[in-house]
């Protein structure tokens, strides 16, 4: 079912998406990848605080190409959420409540999802040019160095994405094969 | 022999790799709109749509197809009555990949060391495949390979008694592994033969063919007809959401082999399947 959500995601608003549903999702979102998921998980062994607050944020996996002149950011797809498996759950005890990328989790990421009813949403992967459409505004707010591997924080308008695995533990790429597979 | 300034390989590579991340070549475009008018889950088909528009976005605003607009992979099939002036042929690669990639407003995805993984910042270097062939051309493809399939591809060292079925199963594995990860709808390159690096490279090269085009071996292309039904046939479908449409193609390169292997190498490729080519 289509829905529209508006962000922050909540404790509340968690409880009716359902593994499948096809939502909007307008308002902040902070990007992050390989190398600043490291870097954060690293802060933390320091027993140093985050440059972003996870409570009730969400993450998307997304190094983006670089912006033409008059717009706020280049192609802006998901990629592979399990190489930040590793380093989720530790988000998500934190407060962490969504989380958007693309192909499988773990089994530990799926566990954390339901322990802290959170959310792991799938953007279409390959349809960078397409979702750039839904960013209005881009900003870096850490680890600059890091280039395209930046944490930023991007608003977003009606952003397309889809629950994969819901707090309940359902996992909409395990109903699918079970849909359609045909041998 | 002909003298060729290693600069026109500079601009030709600059030009390809801008070319290749916002445009499609006409078969993959064919296959995504054939895909879209075969696929049977709705939400399959809701995906195909938007990756259309993805290429239309892409192509009208210039903006790349893939936010991985990839490690650049350069085919440089060179005739062997060719010399090369004004510097070094690598070099030169190198600087069309670095110029395409900076002023092209790419997305610069490669790492100087693979452990200590400090970016360098131009895309630079790209992965070269020479060949000398006969003639006084200089045929030159660029390539741009994203990730998220990559990292799903596998080489696979059979033995000869595993014959077809352990070709087709590993193909099979390979995709299935993949799954949602690899950004399906996918090119599948096999490369069957050969060494450990020459199936890896035959895979690689087998993406580059036309999808809808078949093997000129004979059991070659009736195993890609038959991998293409299975592979569709997993459920997978487009994006991993479940579908009927999971690959596009299945595109097979042989080689011979020695009597102790069969060697088989699955690239796996995303449904943005990018290549752009030329002649000097």
């Amino acid at each position: 079912m289509d829905r529209h959500i508006t962000l922050p995601l909540t404790e509340e608003n968690t409880k009716d998406l359902k593994a499948g549903d096809y939502v909007y999702l307008s308002g902040i979102i902070y990007t992050a990848r390989d190398a600043a998921h490291k870097r954060m998980d690293e802060t933390l062994n320091e027993g140093k605080s985050l440059p972003i607050d996870l409570k009730d944020n969400t993450i998307y996996y997304m190094g983006p190409s670089p912006a033409r002149e008059g717009r706020p950011i280049g192609s802006a797809g998901p990629t592979t959420a399990s190489r930040m498996d590793k380093y989720a759950p530790r988000l998500l005890d934190l407060g962490l409540r969504g989380m958007i990328g693309k192909g499988r989790r773990s089994e530990a990421v799926k566990e954390a999802i339901i322990r802290n009813h959170s959310v792991y949403f799938a953007a279409v992967g390959g349809a960078g040019a397409l979702l750039s459409k839904a960013i209005i505004s881009s900003e870096v707010v850490a680890y600059d160095d890091l280039g395209t591997e930046a944490i930023r924080r991007l608003e977003v308008k009606d952003f397309p994405v889809i629950v994969v695995i819901d707090r309940e533990g359902n996992n909409l790429y395990d109903m699918a094969l079970k849909e359609f597979a045909r041998e | 022999m002909r003298e060729i300034d290693v600069s026109e390989v500079t601009r030709a590579i600059k030009e390809m790799c801008v070319e290749a991340n916002h445009r499609l070549s006409p078969d993959m475009k064919k296959a995504l709109y054939d895909g879209c008018e075969k696929e049977e889950s709705s939400l399959g088909k809701k995906i195909l749509m938007q990756l259309e528009d993805n290429l239309k976005i892409a192509d009208e605003d210039t903006i790349p197809i893939c936010q991985d607009t990839g490690m650049a992979v350069v085919f440089a099939r060179i005739g062997q009555d060719v010399h090369f002036t004004g510097g070094d042929l690598e070099a030169a690669i190198n600087e069309g990949i670095r110029e395409g990639y900076t002023e092209g407003f790419l997305r610069k995805s490669v790492v100087a060391d693979p452990l200590e993984r400090v970016n360098t910042k131009d895309n630079t270097p790209g992965v070269i495949h020479y060949s000398i062939v006969p003639g006084d051309k200089v045929e030159l493809t660029v390539a741009p390979k994203g990730f998220g399939s990559e990292n799903m591809s596998r080489v696979f060292m059979l033995k000869p008694a595993d014959g077809a079925e352990g070709v087709k199963n590993a193909v099979l594995t390979a995709v299935k592994d993949a799954g949602p990860n690899a950004c399906p709808p996918m090119v599948v390159g096999v490369g069957v033969g050969g060494t450990f690096e020459k199936a890896a490279e035959l895979a690689k090269e087998a993406l580059l063919r036309p999808v809808g085009e078949h093997s000129k071996v004979e059991w070659a292309a009736e195993m890609e007809k038959e991998l293409l039904d299975r592979i569709n046939k997993t459920g997978i479908g487009p994006g991993g959401l479940g579908g009927t449409v999971t690959a596009f193609a299945v595109n097979i390169l042989t080689y011979p082999t020695h009597i102790a292997g069969l060697p088989v190498g699955v690239n796996i490729c995303c449904h943005v399947n990018r290549h752009a080519h030329r002649v000097i």
